[in-house]
């Protein structure tokens, strides 16, 4: 009989209650009337039969329930709907900052084995810095390679870009020449067709990406063999690679055979590759380093010339990114986990404050034969009605918001820019949920079942139940700090941008268009061929309407930070160019009126500085400081690439590499005095014009003389010089826009806490409030002691959310640019923001304390 | 707590167990093991309600208002005091004779179509 009593706890506990003595009592007779064998049978039958039954019965209390959870709450739309947009801020602002920081951060590449998998570049000696710090000559990879034993294989690869043409109009790629091994050692096979390999050296064999063979080819799965134009050299397709596939960038859309010739092994110092190696199975990541640590340190004993400073950089591939998207993204799940906390604490304070206003219905219902395990099933049932249907808005809302955060993932990783939604977003979801269900929902549930019975019936609103109140105060001050972290935080990050963006650039971004329009080798390997097509160009660009100047330069700074060279000057040793480099750029005349750098001495580069001419440069301030720091420079002379050069002209310095780091001294040469054979990186590319009025229309004006100048030359890139800048602090812009949402959201929240407090306690003590001003006391006093009420626990808040915002502001130091984490004028205005939203929160309870009279009360009794 | 539906037909097709706990019920208050047994008696043997499925029925019923307990009891020699003792209501009489009707038309059917003996 036991084992059946047993059995019977399957049942709801209430179904037990009312029914298991009887059910007992049945089987007892029917075990006492059966024989032994139709025991056995009556077991069986029993067990059969409670298996089938229990889960019904649960099912029919749970309808039941659910219609009654529908009704009450459609009576109470206000409060559900509150609730539910509460918990999906939690849920969707969680779900979406952790999915992405677990994309980021944790998710393992789209590579089978991917954490085998390792880059190699040269880096300093001294080491530091993160990621590809120099790219590795030729013949230092190939010493490397044959030297080290940690990797199955390593393969060299550059980044590159070509222009296509065939198919619409001519495009600019961005791809990547690869070594044949290359895609063996990543290991993803081709979603059509083959991979690169041996022997396709000379055969102009290219492999497409999935991106590119969409959007240029239409999907069709007759590309394979197709021949295309790369810079007007025929190849021929012969895969297609799978969508998840990105190497070594996101941006990657075609790979073609890597060419090493043997002059490129020659100078040690002409560094233009990168490398990717698979770890041998059972060697970790910190013995290849070490290995290779050594084995630079012998190529630097060896070549002291050129290798005297030259250690390796390796990295695994996952770790391809600014160590600032870590800190960001954990300031940002930090900041989603403040808000989960705080809607849990605002939940959970409503569901009270509901449970307050029903307890005498619940006391009634309680009376009226609903045991306690029913009526907490009933509010459970409605906690997680609200919490699901929030939970799923959330989902929505994480869903949307998503790409907000793409400018958080590092382009560098060979990763998509956001990541879908799949089962791990969803189970991420499913988690924060549950955790504001069974946290914030659950308990104010149970709470509220355990105090019905005759407490309630007997308790008029005369009584507010004291402990439910501290507990409400307690979640509000909980609410107060962390609205109060989030605004001081966001407070620092807004200072931080700030200070970014006030730093001077070097150039003047307002009404500049810029674009790229790169001309291909082998077809302009002549420089009188590429001097043309510039004249051809500016010459027609500048005959626009509304145009004031427009010239060509190798790369934009900021876009392209590298372009780093070595300078010679006469009668000083020779300087380690890695060291001591310059940054250098090919630009026509017009260039520096166009960018708005501003010339501080000598003259501009103009038509006349043509290859017959004596070559010359114009260098930066920053240069003159460096080679002759308080001498004229104009008319001084060094050397480069076994030219000598004389100085005409000082511009001023630039931020060549981002608003937030060093820039190297820089150089400009003028775009006819190339030296021949000079790889086409160095070429003259992005035009810059300065105009005057709108550049939407400039667009295709400009687009139509390139056209003229040469129908197969790809446009790309078109955008406005402030649009580049603006790119310098699109990240940081972008997580201080999510912080400084969720802090809004926060002292939002956090101020209707502490209204609905004090909204709640003005009304349980009206009626001594009522005594008071009966017993002579003047309103104004009575409104100060709500006021003060709402201080108290703002200070409660307050002063523990200051601590913990000064420890997350050491903790993000490193994204403060400088601002001190303590910063005062910060703290004060968020602890002032703070101290408003309590006066707001305050002032209608106060008022409502205030226009309480006697008489009101009296009646109300 | 009554169903907010009152309309007999809605609840149609009744579920077998609780029209025969309701034809069990129509004559006299009986309690739960006793309808076990009625419906046993009236089918030859043939329905054995489970105490699981009874119960539950009975639950769902109440709720549907189609019985409800009742407090009168019978004769004292009769009464067993642990026992709940449950009453048909005339929702409850209706929704039965709704279904017996809805069964008899059923039954019309398939006499028409030879589906079925003529007479029984």
């Amino acid at each position: 009989m036991r084992i059946y009593r047993l059995l019977l706890h399957l049942y709801p506990a209430s179904f037990r209650a009312d029914y298991g003595e009887e059910m007992a009592a049945i089987f007892r007779v029917r075990l006492r009337d059966a024989g032994r064998a139709a025991r056995v049978a009556l077991w069986i039958a029993a067990l059969r039969e409670v298996i089938v039954n229990a889960p019904a019965v649960h099912w029919d209390i749970l309808k039941q329930d659910l219609r009654f959870t529908a009704r009450t709450l459609g009576r109470a739309r206000g409060f559900a709907l509150t609730a539910i947009m509460v918990t999906a801020l939690g849920v969707g602002a969680n779900t979406a900052a952790f999915s992405v920081a677990d994309f980021v951060l944790f998710r393992s590449l789209a590579f089978p084995d991917p954490d085998r998998l390792v880059r190699l570049c040269e880096g300093p000696r001294t080491g530091g810095g993160w990621g590809c710090m120099n790219q590795l000559s030729p013949a230092n990879f190939r010493d490397l390679k044959a030297m080290s034993t940690s990797f199955d294989d390593i393969g060299a690869f550059g980044n590159d870009a070509v222009n296509l043409v065939g198919g619409g109009e001519p495009r600019r790629l961005a791809s990547a020449r690869v070594a044949p091994e290359v895609f063996a050692i990543l290991g993803v096979p081709p979603a059509l067709g083959r991979a690169l390999q041996a022997g396709d050296e000379d055969t102009g064999a290219v492999v497409i990406g999935h991106g590119l063979w969409q959007s240029a080819f239409g999907g069709d799965a007759g590309v394979l063999g197709r021949t295309i134009s790369l810079n007007g050299g025929p190849y021929t397709i012969v895969g297609v690679m799978p969508p998840t596939f990105y190497f070594p960038s996101r941006e990657s859309q075609l790979w073609t055979v890597l060419r090493l010739r043997q002059d490129d092994f020659e100078d040690r110092a002409n560094n233009f590759i990168e490398a990717v190696g698979r770890l041998k199975h059972g060697v970790a990541f910190e013995q290849a380093r070490t290995e290779l640590e050594v084995l630079a340190a012998r190529l630097a004993r060896d070549y002291p010339a050129t290798n005297a400073e030259t250690g390796v950089s390796v990295f695994r591939m996952r770790d391809n990114m600014s160590p600032r998207f870590r800190v960001m993204l954990t300031a940002l799940g930090g900041a989603t986990l403040c808000l989960l906390l705080l809607t849990c604490a605002n939940l959970a304070n409503l569901l009270l404050a509901r449970a307050a206003a029903r307890e005498r219905e619940l006391a009634v219902r309680a009376a009226l034969g609903a045991g306690e395990e029913r009526l907490v099933r009933q509010l459970i049932t409605e906690s997680v009605i609200l919490t699901l249907a929030g939970g799923a808005a959330g989902v929505a809302l994480a869903a949307a918001s998503v790409p907000f955060f793409s400018s958080l993932v590092p382009p560098t990783l060979p990763i998509a820019t956001q990541p879908g939604v799949d089962a791990r977003v969803l189970g991420l979801a499913a988690l924060f949920t549950a955790l504001t269900a069974v946290g914030f929902g659950l308990f104010p549930a149970v709470r509220a079942a355990r105090r019905t019975g005759f407490d309630a019936l007997r308790d008029s609103a005369r009584a507010g139940g004291g402990r439910k109140q501290r507990v409400r105060a307690v979640l509000v001050t909980v609410e107060v700090a962390m609205s109060v972290i989030l605004l001081i935080t966001s407070g620092l990050l807004i200072r931080a941008v700030w200070r970014v963006q006030a730093i001077d650039p070097g150039f003047t971004p307002a009404s500049v268009l810029t674009l790229k329009t790169a001309l291909p080798r082998p077809k302009y390997d002549s420089p009188v061929r590429r001097n043309e097509f510039y004249q051809r160009v500016l010459t027609g660009v500048r005959a626009l309407p509304g145009v004031q100047s427009a010239g060509f330069t190798s790369g934009l700074p900021m876009v392209v930070t590298g372009l780093i060279t070595g300078v010679e000057i006469p009668g000083e040793e020779v300087r380690n160019y890695r060291t001591n480099g310059v940054s250098h750029r090919w630009v026509t005349p017009q260039y520096f009126r166009s960018m708005g750098i501003p010339l501080l001495r000598g003259r501009d580069l103009d038509d006349g500085d043509t290859g017959d001419r004596a070559w010359v440069a114009v260098v930066s301030a920053s240069f003159v400081d460096r080679f002759w720091p308080g001498q004229d420079p104009i008319g001084k002379t060094f050397r480069h690439r076994d030219a000598t050069r004389t100085v005409v002209g000082v511009v001023g310095n630039v931020k060549v590499r981002g608003l937030e780091r060093t820039s190297e001294p820089q150089m400009y040469l003028p775009a006819p005095q190339i030296p021949e054979a000079q790889p086409a990186q160095f070429d003259p590319k992005d035009l810059v014009i300065r105009h005057a009025g709108q550049s939407a229309a400039l667009v295709s004006a400009v687009r139509q003389i390139i056209r003229a100048a040469d129908p197969e030359q790809p446009i790309s890139n078109v955008r406005t010089l402030e649009e580049v800048l603006a790119g310098e602090t699109a990240s940081r812009r972008a997580q201080l826009h999510v912080l400084g949402v969720l802090a809004v959201v926060a002292v939002l929240l956090a101020g209707v806490g502490i209204y609905g407090l004090l909204a709640y306690t003005v009304s349980q003590r009206s009626q001594e409030i009522g005594v008071r001003l009966a017993l002579g006391a003047e309103p104004s006093r009575v409104g100060r002691m709500i006021f003060a009420d709402g201080m108290r626990l703002a200070l409660l808040g307050i002063v523990p959310g200051v601590l913990a915002a000064y420890a997350a502001g050491r903790a993000m130091s490193a994204l403060l640019f400088g601002i001190a984490p303590g910063d005062p004028a910060t703290f004060a205005a968020g602890v002032g923001v703070a101290l408003l939203m309590t006066l707001a929160g305050s002032l209608v309870p106060a008022l409502r304390a205030v226009r309480v009279t006697p008489m009101s009360v009296l009646r109300a009794e | 707590m009554h169903s907010a539906n009152t309309d007999a037909e809605s609840l149609l097709p009744l579920p077998s167990a609780t029209f025969h706990i309701l034809v069990a019920l129509a004559d006299e208050d009986r309690h739960g093991y006793a309808v076990i047994k009625d419906v046993a008696a009236r089918t030859d043997g043939a329905l054995r309600l489970s105490p699981g499925t009874l119960y539950r029925s009975i639950e769902r019923m109440l709720e549907q208002g189609l019985i409800r307990e009742t407090s009168s009891r019978p004769a004292k020699d009769m009464d067993d005091e642990r026992r709940r003792y449950y009453r048909i209501t005339p929702f409850g009489r209706a929704v039965a004779m709704a279904e017996a009707r809805r069964l008899a038309q059923m039954l019309a059917l398939a006499r028409a179509s030879g589906l079925a003996p003529r007479k029984a």
